[in-house]
C-alpha cells in the first residue's frame, strides 16, 4: 500500500489536513459555529470554480474566497459570530455564484465542467501530486500552529465571552481570526475530502471528543487524534475497496466514531437527562475551566 | 440550465406588458413560473418558522438529502420518492432527537450532529453515484437546481406537497409558534415542545426534499431562508410577516426567472442573487432606522432572543 506514490502523497496531505480539521473543528463545535464552517466549505467550491473560470490555479481562488467570506461573516455578526440567518442568506448566494462560475467555465472549456465540479465538491485526495501534497502539508501545518497559538485565549473567549472580555481578552478580534482559520482550513481540506463532505471532518471528531471528556485541552487533543484516525482508516479502507471513494470512507469512519462516542456515553445520560429537565446547570458534563 | 438564446427574440424592453408577454410565450416558462410560485409560497411559510426557530442549518441539511435519496434510488432501481423519504426522514429524526436531548443554551452538539448527518448523507450520495459509474449527469441540477423542464405531473406533485405541508402547518401553527417563541413557558403550559420540534423538522424535511427533487436543493434553500428573514426584519407582527414572507418569495422567484430568461445564465444564480440583495438592502435600511429608534431595536432583540 505504501509502495504507491499516490498513496504516500495522500497520506502526507491527509494526515496534516486531518490534524488541522480536528483542532479547528473542536472550537467550531464549542462555539456552535458548525453552520459557519459548513458555509465556508461550500464557499471553497465557489472559489475553486471562480479560479477555474478565470483561468488561474484553483487553489488561489479557493483560499481567496474562503478567507474573504470568513471576514465577511465575522463582520456582519455581533462579536464576530454571525447568526444563523445571515450565514444562510450569504451562503445561498455563494452557492448561486458557484453555479454561475460553473456555467461560465463550462462555456469557456466546452463541457469539461463535470469532472472539475465533482472534484471540487467531493475531493480527490488520491489525485494529488508530490508538490500538491507538500504544499497542502505546509499550509495545514501553519493552520495547526495558528490554532495552537490561539488555543488558550480562544478557549476562554468561547466558554465565557463576557468574563473574557472583562479580563481584557480581545473577544471580537479572536473570533474574526478564528473564522479566518476556519476559512483556511476549508480551503485546505476541500482538496482532501471535498467542499461538501468537509463539514463532517470538522464536526464529527470534535463532537465525539466533547462527549468523551469535559477537559478542554484533552478534548482538543482527542478531537485531533480522532480526526487523524478517521483519515487513516478511511484512506486504508478506500485503498482496500476500490469502489469506495476516499472521501466517503473518511466521512463514514468519522461518523462511526461519533456514534461510538454516543454509545459509550449513553450510560451516563440517565443523570444528564435528569439534570437537563431541571433548569439548573448540569453537573459533570459542563466544561471545567479550572482543571 | 441556461435557456437557449435562440428562444429569446429580443432582450427586455422597458415596456412591462410586452416583457410579460414574452415571458409567458412559451409553455415551459409558464410551468416554471407556476412551479416557482408554489415553491416560493410553501418555502416562505415553512421557512418563516425555520428562521424563527433558528434552524437554518437543519433546513439546509435536510434540503441536501434529496441528493443521496435520488442517487440511492437510482442505484437500487427504486423510485426516487422512496429514496428521499428514507433519507430526509432519518435525517430529520436524528437532528430532532439531538436538538431535543441537549441542554438549553448549548447548541454545539446539535450543530455537530447536524453537520455530521449532512456530510454522511452527501458521502452516501457520492458513493451511490460512483457505484453507478457516474452516469448521473444531472447531479448538478439535483444540487443546484432549476425551475426549467418541469413536467405537468411534477407541477401537480409540487402543488400537492405544498398543500399538505401548509395544511399540516396550519393545524400545529399556534402551539408551534408558542413553543418557538418561548419554549420554557410553552412547556410549563403543557405544550409538547419536543414532539412539536421533531414534527416540525420532519415536515420541513419531507416538504423540502420532495421539492428539491424537482427544483434542486439550492433553490429551495434560498427561498426557505431569505424571504422569511427579510420579512422578519420588516415586521414582527405574525400575520403580516408570514404573508410578506410568501409574497417576497414569489417576487424573488419571478424576478430570478425573468432575469434568467433574458440574460442567459443559470436560474439558481439569479434567484439567489436577487434574494441576497433584497435581504442585504433591507438589513442595511432597518439597521439605520433602528439606530435612530432604539426602542424598536430593543423590542426586536427581545423577540430574537426568545
Amino acid at each position: 500500500m505504501f509502495a504507491h506514490e499516490f498513496f504516500r502523497n495522500a497520506l502526507l496531505a491527509g494526515t496534516l489536513i486531518a490534524l488541522a480539521c480536528g483542532l479547528v473543528g473542536y472550537f467550531v463545535v464549542l462555539r456552535a459555529q458548525v453552520f459557519a464552517g459548513d458555509a465556508l466549505s461550500h464557499v471553497a467550491f465557489t472559489g475553486a470554480l471562480a479560479g477555474a473560470a478565470a483561468g488561474i490555479d484553483t487553489r488561489v481562488g479557493l483560499f481567496a474566497a474562503t478567507i474573504a467570506i470568513a471576514l465577511l461573516l465575522g463582520g456582519i455578526g455581533e462579536r464576530a459570530s454571525a447568526d444563523d440567518v445571515s450565514i444562510g442568506v450569504v451562503f445561498a448566494w455563494i452557492l448561486g455564484l458557484g453555479v454561475f462560475f460553473l456555467a461560465l467555465f463550462a462555456r469557456g472549456s466546452g463541457g469539461g465542467n463535470g469532472l472539475l465540479g465533482a472534484r471540487a465538491l467531493f475531493g480527490s485526495i488520491f489525485g494529488l501530486s508530490v508538490g500538491d501534497a507538500q504544499l497542502a502539508g505546509v499550509i495545514a501545518a501553519a493552520i495547526v500552529a495558528g490554532v495552537l497559538m490561539l488555543a488558550r485565549p480562544l478557549l476562554f473567549a468561547s466558554v465565557d465571552p463576557e468574563v473574557a472580555a472583562a479580563r481584557g481578552v480581545p473577544v471580537g478580534l479572536l473570533g474574526l481570526a478564528f473564522l479566518v482559520l476556519v476559512g483556511a482550513t476549508a480551503g485546505e481540506a476541500t482538496q482532501a475530502v471535498g467542499a461538501l463532505l468537509l463539514v463532517g471532518l470538522l464536526a464529527a471528531p470534535a463532537g465525539a471528543a466533547q462527549r468523551l471528556t469535559a477537559n478542554p485541552y484533552l478534548a482538543l487533543g482527542l478531537s485531533a487524534a480522532l480526526a487523524l484516525t478517521a483519515m487513516w482508516c478511511g484512506l486504508a479502507l478506500s485503498y482496500a475497496i476500490p469502489q469506495l471513494p476516499p472521501s466517503t470512507a473518511v466521512i463514514a469512519v468519522a461518523t462511526a466514531i461519533y456514534l461510538l462516542a454516543f454509545a459509550l456515553t449513553a450510560a451516563r445520560p440517565a443523570r444528564a437527562a435528569r439534570a437537563s429537565r431541571h433548569p439548573s446547570p448540569a453537573p459533570g458534563r459542563e466544561l471545567d475551566w479550572d482543571r | 440550465m441556461p435557456i437557449t438564446s435562440a428562444l429569446v427574440q429580443a432582450g427586455p424592453s422597458l415596456d412591462p406588458i410586452s416583457d410579460l408577454r414574452q415571458l409567458t410565450a412559451f409553455p415551459f416558462m409558464v410551468t416554471a413560473l407556476e412551479a416557482g410560485t408554489i415553491v416560493a409560497v410553501m418555502a416562505g411559510v415553512i421557512g418563516w418558522f425555520m428562521v424563527l426557530r433558528r434552524q437554518t442549518f437543519a433546513g439546509h441539511t435536510l434540503s441536501l438529502m434529496a441528493f443521496p435519496g435520488a442517487s440511492g434510488a437510482l442505484l437500487i432501481g427504486f423510485s426516487a420518492a422512496a429514496g428521499y423519504f428514507v433519507f430526509s426522514g432519518v435525517a430529520a429524526l436524528v437532528i430532532g432527537l439531538a436538538a431535543g436531548t441537549q441542554r438549553a443554551g448549548n447548541r454545539g452538539e446539535e450543530s455537530a450532529v447536524t453537520g455530521t448527518v449532512q456530510a454522511l448523507g452527501l458521502a452516501c450520495g457520492f458513493l451511490f453515484l460512483s457505484l453507478y459509474q457516474g452516469v448521473l449527469a444531472n447531479y448538478e441540477s439535483l444540487l443546484f437546481g432549476t425551475f426549467l423542464g418541469i413536467t405537468g405531473g411534477q407541477l401537480l406533485t409540487l402543488a400537492l406537497v405544498a398543500a399538505i405541508a401548509l395544511a399540516l402547518l396550519a393545524i400545529v401553527g399556534r402551539p408551534l409558534l408558542f413553543a418557538s417563541l418561548d419554549e420554557g413557558v410553552a412547556r410549563a403550559r403543557g405544550v409538547p415542545t419536543r414532539a412539536l420540534g421533531l414534527g416540525f423538522l420532519a415536515l420541513l424535511g419531507l416538504a423540502v426534499a420532495e421539492t428539491a427533487q424537482i427544483t434542486g436543493s439550492l433553490l429551495v434553500f434560498a427561498l426557505l431562508v431569505a424571504p422569511p428573514a427579510t420579512a422578519q426584519l420588516i415586521t414582527l407582527r405574525i400575520g403580516p410577516s408570514l404573508l410578506l414572507s410568501a409574497v417576497l418569495g414569489v417576487l424573488v422567484s419571478w424576478l430570478g426567472l425573468a432575469l434568467a430568461y433574458f440574460y442567459n445564465y443559470p436560474v439558481g444564480f439569479y434567484i439567489t442573487t436577487v434574494a441576497f440583495v433584497m435581504y442585504g438592502g433591507v438589513r442595511l435600511l432597518t439597521a439605520r432606522s433602528n439606530r435612530s429608534r432604539p426602542a424598536r431595536g430593543r423590542a426586536r432583540a427581545a423577540a430574537d432572543g426568545a
